[in-house]
């Protein structure tokens, strides 16, 4: 019985000498995030710079201290803590049904045509269409409060993650399936053991754009009618020619974005030790 | 060797023919027209035939996963209507789920069959033992060989402890090396276990090493039951078995009957 050994055993040399360490620490690609701090410094000391020497106008343009100290007053309101409470609530509660109901009916859309059949041209004509535009009929029917954007944000965020799910499942080895069959297992041992596991990276991958278009259904949703939330603080900012508070909104927004993806990015790496990694 | 089998039977095909819808022109293909064989048990039985005569379809209806449509097939005197846990395959390709690693794939039958988990986790070890995997509980499908990952998928199937085993051309994937090897390991495996096996190939010398009797498919479609032929080298076989003139002999008289 031959049975392969690990090739891993070679340990990885490193010199004491500081020239070679530095060399080594360049063939390794680990100065690359050095690059994107660079260029995100120059940019914001640009824009710092064009605000000083009044090339553009901040009454415009704001400036990166400009928007800090705005940024500053504002977490420290009391505003601050019911605008993110409420679009923190719109989101979490929109995106959360959206997930409750997306992935069961991906996966009857992945698993029975007939199911497909029926829904895949909804499913299409909604994807298709700009959602947003929906909102003002949302108004009508739910009111100013949040549920609106609750409605809005679901809108937003079930088709990603149908479409992906049902993707998932139609793309999972046959072969798979024949054994699952071969001993006798039930549609929903299948369910749990074969399909749901394989079309996880398929779902993550719809989560990832869930949260994406989530955020947009906020913000528009804010935009058009809302009492509170982030996008009802940039809308008024904007109103009152405060380009500085607009921008915090702003940052605020894509802050939480960046943090969703990357706790994903976290989660889908938790899930994919099974995969052969591409320097293996 | 020479005591006849007065037991009955362990599987009997009877005038079996199949025919099944092909998907894409819709019209009726009929794989198998007329088989008729039978199993002895602890019995060792290749099928063999031209590629296209349908003895994987043949293996397929014996799973329980494709309906037959004429004779009857039974296995144990019971007549075969869907998967059960008296068979279990080995199939082609080795199909592990991969996101589980090797102990967790050959657990997987007796999950889904609800065997307990304790007791099901006992005889999987037992099993990797058996296929020489020992210590390689804990690898991924990814991280194994091709030999490898068909040693998980014969221990799954084992590891279900069906009446009949049935291996679908489980080495037509390895190379030449591996395959010999994958074939005395069988054999070996087989003797302790003595599964009924019932192994399909399109390699004759792999059938003439493996088995007791070997069943000749005729040309496909409509395939039927062209001769069986018996195979009484004496066991256990080594390697030495293959390098004899009876054992070329038996496989020049296989060719002569698939080339009809």
């Amino acid at each position: 019985m031959t049975v392969k050994s690990d090739e891993s055993a070679t340990p990885k040399r490193r010199s004491r000498n500081p020239r070679d360490a530095a060399l080594a620490w360049v063939r390794r690609g680990e100065w690359e995030p050095v690059l994107g701090v660079i260029s995100v410094t120059a940019l914001l000391v640009l824009w710092q710079v064009a605000a000083w020497t009044g090339l553009t106008n901040e009454l415009y343009s704001s400036s990166p201290i400009g928007i800090f100290e705005a940024g500053k007053e504002y977490v420290t309101s009391p505003d601050f803590v019911t605008d993110l409470s409420v679009s923190g609530q719109e989101f979490v509660v929109g995106v959360g049904i959206a997930v409750l109901v997306g992935i069961p009916l991906g996966l009857a859309m992945g698993w029975y045509r007939w199911v497909n059949a029926m829904l895949d041209p909804i499913v299409t004509f909604a994807y298709a269409s700009p959602r947003v535009a929906i909102m003002p009929l949302l108004t009508i029917w739910f009111g100013i409060d949040k549920t609106s954007k609750v409605a809005l944000v679901f809108l937003m965020a079930i088709f990603p993650i149908v479409i992906n799910t049902s993707m998932g499942v139609r793309q999972i080895d046959v072969a798979l399936l024949r054994v699952a069959k071969s001993f006798n297992a039930s549609d929903w041992k299948i369910c749990r053991t074969v399909i749901l596991p394989g079309a996880v990276p398929s779902i993550i991958s719809g989560l990832r754009l869930a949260i994406g278009v989530g955020l947009i259904g906020i913000v528009v949703g804010e935009f058009v009618a809302a009492t509170a939330g982030i996008g009802h603080m940039m809308q008024e900012a904007s109103g009152r020619f405060q380009t500085d508070l607009v921008f915090v909104g702003l940052f605020l927004l894509a802050g939480t974005g960046v943090l969703l993806t990357s706790l994903l990015r976290r989660l889908e790496k938790k899930f994919e030790v099974w995969r052969p990694s591409l320097n293996s | 060797m020479t005591t006849i089998d007065t037991r009955p039977p362990k599987l009997v095909a009877d005038g079996l023919s199949i025919e099944y819808q092909v998907k894409r022109s819709g019209e009726r293909f009929q794989a198998v027209k007329d088989i008729t064989f039978e199993v002895s048990p602890e019995s060792f039985t290749c099928i063999v035939g031209a590629s296209g005569c349908g003895k994987s379809t043949f293996l397929s209806a014996v799973a329980g996963l494709l309906p037959y449509t004429g004779g009857s097939l039974s296995l144990d005197g019971r007549l075969i209507t869907g998967p059960g846990n008296d068979r279990a395959v080995v199939f082609q390709t080795p199909a592990l789920l991969p996101w589980r690693n090797v102990l967790g794939n050959v657990v997987y039958g007796l999950e889904l069959r609800g065997t307990p988990e304790a007791q099901a986790r006992v005889k999987a070890q037992e099993m990797i033992k058996l296929v020489g995997l020992a210590g390689n509980e804990n690898r991924f499908p990814h991280e194994l060989s091709g030999g490898m990952q068909q040693r998980v998928n014969l221990a799954r199937a084992l590891a279900a402890d069906p009446e009949l085993l049935l291996l679908d051309e489980p080495f037509a994937a390895l190379d030449a090396i591996t395959r010999e090897v994958m074939q005395g390991e069988l054999l070996d495996i087989w003797q302790k276990t003595r599964k009924t096996a019932l192994f399909v190939t399109h390699q004759i010398d792999e059938a003439v090493f493996l088995a007791d009797r070997i069943v000749v498919l005729s040309r496909g479609p409509g395939s039927v039951v062209t001769a069986v032929v018996d195979v009484d080298f004496p066991r256990p076989r080594t390697d030495a078995v293959r390098r004899s003139p009876e054992f070329l002999a038996k496989v020049d008289e296989v060719w002569a009957l698939i080339k009809g």
